[in-house]
């Protein structure tokens, strides 16, 4: 145990001595939060629509205001669909609205009026978004003048369902109190993991683990030593993180802060074993970096931090599984957002315990006391 | 016997490191294992401080045996690995508490084993390791094997890169540990500290060509041995790797060691051949051995044999 102690000891004279090293890890997680949580959100605003008005009438004017009165629209009035096309082809509109001539009579007479959009799908999640805007803003338009032409009382056809909407847990839709917790978890990864890799590999670089392993120091004791720093400093910048989300996102954290430090640590363990098992099977910085890259883009990407997880192909949600960041960011939305408690988030925390242990005994078990 | 390797051999791949390598050092022995780089100096090393494992033989010191007892075996052991393995970014001071505590001692500048090499670290103690000259880290270096009061010392080339006075003093240090009965086992590949052991080892490609004293070295010297002084070395060299009755010839300072074939062939014979290469102001005196041309004897021979 006191051994432990002297590593960690010196560990910490290390960390701290270093003086580029110990900036950036404060600065970093700053930077990070605020330009990738403002920046990184699905809402769309700007889009830039071309409206087609073949009809031009009181109702094809009605419906148009209706975009123009939107925060989310553009409006730019185009003479016909070529212009239309033009404007799609060079990019100076998102989306084209058309409004065939007959548009008022049919839905006068027919109460079935349509309208046509080209939406152009580059990008298809925002296509997507563009088709729910806009068709929730046609939506809104067939409403109002139905409740205006026909009298609801006298037995005229309204819709016949009302559909409305409550977002639970996140009412607004703000989107950044959903990034914000997904972007600290790869936040602390990346500063654990990689700090903790490169240590090691350091030592190896540098030659002193010949000396250290020459030494009656035991292996767990070494691990120990070089694991314990970084986790303080993830747990810090976690800390860190979610003082600046509740300061400058409002981000609500409605659940137990002990309950999500215990899981935060639980998967610290996970992510900092993961970077101690990957350095003591490489021998250069280089080898090392590449490969936590690597598990780091692939955690990342499918974790379900900027795609669903359940939108993922079944093959792909199988795969994450064995995604610790799934259950870590799972975890962590629930309880911060919904105020779950222990029992809720037990089997995600019971796979990441299970999970730790796995990628911590490797690691001790793969180090070797031997060049 | 303190140190016993019993026909140890290493390969990396296709590279016989240590081919069957047999040798005993005994208690409070100061051990030179002389060889060019390559040699498998630091690869028997690295097998003695159970860093590597050998693919065949054994390996005991202080009766325990490198591969089953490693773990007692560390805390007998002070070792100093070929390149600087301190931690640089640690100070002087830090890096002996550190090494201390590890063994569970506690740093004391007044320890009988390292308090004269201390007294010459002392003024530099807050200074970070790496920011010491090479000599000076040497020192340190020695004195972090020291710390934990080592039976067994293995100093994997410590003066490599060091300048003349630092090694002087480097050797002067083990010298003066040899008196605390601590058995040192040093490599080194440069042959005139060959003469500071007690007994030397030539080791090359992997295999023991000799273990004597460094007189016993010198003694088992047979050829003759001419010194060559001349100003135009480089073509008295070439002239002579021609020449018939030349077993051996390299520069040696500032003159040329030759040996001859056999005792029949005179300095006049050579002096003559010289001539008639065009080679003019050639003095050819007898030499005395030392324990360098002894080795390069005993390399040639190896070339020639094998």
């Amino acid at each position: 145990m006191r051994t432990i102690l002297f590593i960690l000891q010196k560990e910490f004279i290390q960390i701290f001595r270093n003086k580029t090293m110990l900036p950036l890890i404060f600065a970093l997680p700053v930077v990070q939060l605020v330009v990738l949580v403002n920046a990184a959100t699905f809402e769309l605003k700007n889009v830039d629509i071309a409206i087609v008005d073949y009809d031009n009438t009181s109702t094809s004017r009605q419906l148009i205001s209706h975009f123009d009165a939107s925060p989310f629209f553009n409006v730019a009035m185009v003479p016909s669909t070529d212009h239309g096309m033009t404007a799609l082809l060079d990019n100076s509109a998102d989306v084209i609205l058309t409004i065939p001539a007959d548009f008022d009579r049919e839905l006068r007479r027919e109460n079935a009026g349509s309208v046509q959009f080209l939406v152009n799908a580059i990008d298809g999640m925002a296509a997507g978004l563009i088709n729910v805007y806009a068709s929730s803003i046609v939506q809104g338009f067939h409403q109002e003048i139905i409740t205006g032409w026909f009298d609801i009382a006298s037995g005229g056809s309204g819709l016949p369902v009302q559909i409305t909407h409550r977002f639970w847990y996140n009412p607004n839709l703000i989107y950044s109190i959903y990034m914000l917790p997904g972007i600290l978890v790869i936040l602390v990864t990346v500063i654990g993991m990689f700090l903790t890799a490169i240590n090691i590999v350091r030592e190896k670089e540098m030659g002193t683990i010949e000396q250290i392993n020459v030494t009656p120091v035991k292996k767990y004791q070494f691990i120990a030593g070089k694991l314990f720093p970084f986790m303080v400093i993830a747990l810090f910048e976690f800390a860190f993180g979610l003082l600046i989300g509740r300061l400058f996102f409002n981000l609500p954290i409605l659940g137990s802060l002990w309950l999500l430090f215990l899981v935060a640590f639980v998967f610290l363990l996970v992510a900092l074993g993961l970077g101690l098992f990957l350095s003591v099977i490489s021998s250069t910085q280089q080898q090392v970096m590449f490969t936590i890259f690597f598990f780091l883009l692939m955690f990342i990407l499918m974790s379900g931090i900027f795609t669903p997880v359940e939108s993922m192909p079944q093959w792909a949600q199988n795969i994450n599984i064995i995604n610790p960041f799934v259950y870590f960011m799972k975890a962590n939305r629930m309880i911060l957002l919904k105020g779950s408690g222990f029992m809720d988030v037990l089997n995600d925390l019971a796979a990441l315990s299970v999970y730790a242990f796995i990628a911590l005994g490797f690691a001790v078990w793969r180090y070797r006391k031997t060049v | 016997m303190e140190i016993v390797i019993d026909t140890v051999s290493k390969a990396y791949g296709n590279t016989q490191a240590l081919d069957e390598v047999s040798m005993s050092v005994s208690r409070g022995e100061l051990f030179g294992l002389i060889g060019p780089d390559g040699a498998g100096k630091t690869t028997l090393m690295r097998i003695l401080t159970s860093l590597l494992l050998p693919d065949k033989g054994r390996a005991e010191l202080a009766g325990l045996d490198s591969r089953k007892d490693f773990k007692a075996l560390r805390n007998i052991l002070g070792y100093m690995p070929g390149r600087f393995s301190l931690y640089q970014d640690l100070s002087v001071e830090e890096n002996l508490t550190f090494f201390a505590s590890i063994f569970g001692e506690k740093f004391d500048p007044d320890f009988y084993l390292i308090r004269d090499i201390y007294a010459q670290l002392a003024p530099f103690k807050k200074r970070l390791a790496g920011r010491l000259s090479g000599g000076m880290k040497q020192k340190l270096a020695l004195c972090c094997a020291l710390i934990h009061k080592p039976r067994i010392l293995i100093l994997d080339e410590p003066t490599t890169g060091v300048d003349a006075v630092s090694r002087k003093e480097f050797w002067d240090m083990l010298s003066q540990l040899r008196q605390e009965q601590i058995t040192t086992l040093v490599s080194t590949p440069y042959m005139d500290e060959a003469v500071r052991c007690d007994r030397v080892a030539l080791i090359q490609a992997g295999k023991i060509m000799d273990i004597n004293t460094p007189a016993g070295v010198v003694d088992s010297f047979k050829p003759e041995l001419y010194s060559i002084a001349t100003p135009h070395i480089y073509q008295t060299l070439l002239a002579l790797k021609e020449y018939n009755d030349t077993y051996s010839v390299y520069p040696f300072g500032q003159v040329i060691h030759f040996i001859p074939t056999d005792a029949s062939v005179s300095p006049h014979k050579v002096q003559d051949y010289l001539t008639k290469k065009g080679i003019e102001a050639v003095s050819i005196t007898p030499a005395l051995p030392n324990i360098e041309d002894c080795f390069m004897e005993l390399m040639q021979d190896e070339h020639t044999n094998g």
